[in-house]
């Protein structure tokens, strides 16, 4: 128990930051070397492949998709939704645990107003480039270089956001 | 229809929706990781330019799983395009195709528009607007909104946090005001 909470107060050195953006937790306590994150490659590769072949990296589809021309996108994301929903309640129900044997834990997002403010700019950003950020690293894979100016732009967004975080309302 | 067939035509979304909604449980069987990949920007910018800014000082290398994540996403780019590449162009509505039209925008045969998003257009305003501009818009509101698509629309809501339902609906109603009020516009230009 002990080893527990050092290992968590070691990690958790920006309580504040933590609170509101949940998302970046390691939820694991089990430390690794360096090649158990082999796995998480491979998982990136199969994701990285259906982006491509369902087009959902495509500009032209997420044009569709802002102007209600197709149900592509919204088939995609829609069953995405219901299948992890799914998946999220079988786990919860039959408590499966990790294949190290770790209680698989879920962690709450509070609400803050950047989920407000951020989210309409994400969508201007999102529309603008026909990219969320997963698909920026799949069109540069795909051979469409100039993307890396895309996903330099959108580093420098996170970090201006990081510098001027604390004038921003939240 | 053979199996090369199959998977070398554009997969249906009733296909790739539940592979990705699949990668939920995998990454959490795997080792307890929520799916999010907007987080990747952070780490990197954690990695390489913390500048003594709060935000960006945390141990990175406890978060590394989701660099090679995206990695991956980036090979998987790689061999899609390489061994499970599509000939023909890509199908869209035909009343896009008009409209983009009148905007010198014809070119299907590639996913990203080569036409605008190109090393020389970066010189212009358009290209910059929409590489450079939109980009940053991306990296600074997913950061402000706490995720992305991923972290929010999909892993969010599937763990019924209605603060991701509340992000979900602004991401949508932020790019339906940009597709569709702002971006005539910019591709103007």
């Amino acid at each position: 128990m002990e080893t527990e909470t050092i290992i968590e107060t070691e990690f958790n050195t920006d309580f504040e930051v933590r609170s509101l953006d949940t998302i970046c937790i390691n939820e694991s306590h089990l430390q690794h070397k360096w090649y158990h994150n082999i796995k998480y490659l491979i998982v990136g590769i199969f994701f990285g492949i259906v982006f491509v072949k369902a087009e959902i990296i495509s500009w032209f589809r997420i044009q569709e998709m802002f102007r209600l021309q197709s149900f592509h996108m919204y088939g995609v994301i829609g069953s995405a939704v219901a299948v992890a929903m799914l998946s999220v309640w079988l786990i919860k129900k039959f408590n499966i645990k990790t294949i190290y044997g770790e209680k698989i834990e879920f962690h709450k997002k509070p609400f803050n107003k950047g989920q407000i403010y951020g989210g309409l700019l994400f969508g201007f950003g999102w529309a603008l480039t026909g990219a969320c950020p997963g698909p920026l690293f799949a069109q540069i894979g795909t051979g469409a270089t100039v993307i890396i100016v895309t996903l330099l732009s959108a580093i420098a967004g996170t970090w201006v956001y990081g510098r001027f975080r604390d004038k921003l309302p939240h | 229809m053979t199996i090369t067939e199959l998977l070398h035509n554009p997969w249906p979304w009733y296909v790739a929706g539940p592979l990705i909604g699949l990668t939920v449980p995998v990454l959490l069987i795997l080792g307890n990781k929520s799916f999010g990949i907007s987080s990747s920007l952070r780490h990197i910018c954690a990695a390489c330019f913390p500048s003594k800014i709060p935000f960006f000082e945390y141990d990175w290398k406890k978060e590394r799983w989701n660099l090679f994540f995206v990695s991956g996403i980036f090979v998987g780019g790689i061999i899609a395009a390489s061994l499970l590449s599509n000939p023909s162009p890509v199908a869209v509505n035909p009343a896009l195709v008009s409209d983009l039209a009148r905007y010198g925008i014809t070119d299907y045969h590639s996913l990203v528009p080569v036409q605008i998003f190109n090393w020389q257009s970066l010189l212009t305003a358009r290209g910059l607007i929409l590489m450079a501009g939109g980009g940053f818009l991306v990296g600074f509101g997913t950061r402000y909104a706490g995720g992305c698509t991923s972290g929010h629309a999909i892993m969010g809501i599937s763990t019924l946090q209605w603060p991701s339902v509340v992000a979900t609906v602004c991401f949508m109603a932020g790019g339906f005001i940009m597709a569709n009020l702002i971006l005539p516009f910019i591709l103007a230009l």
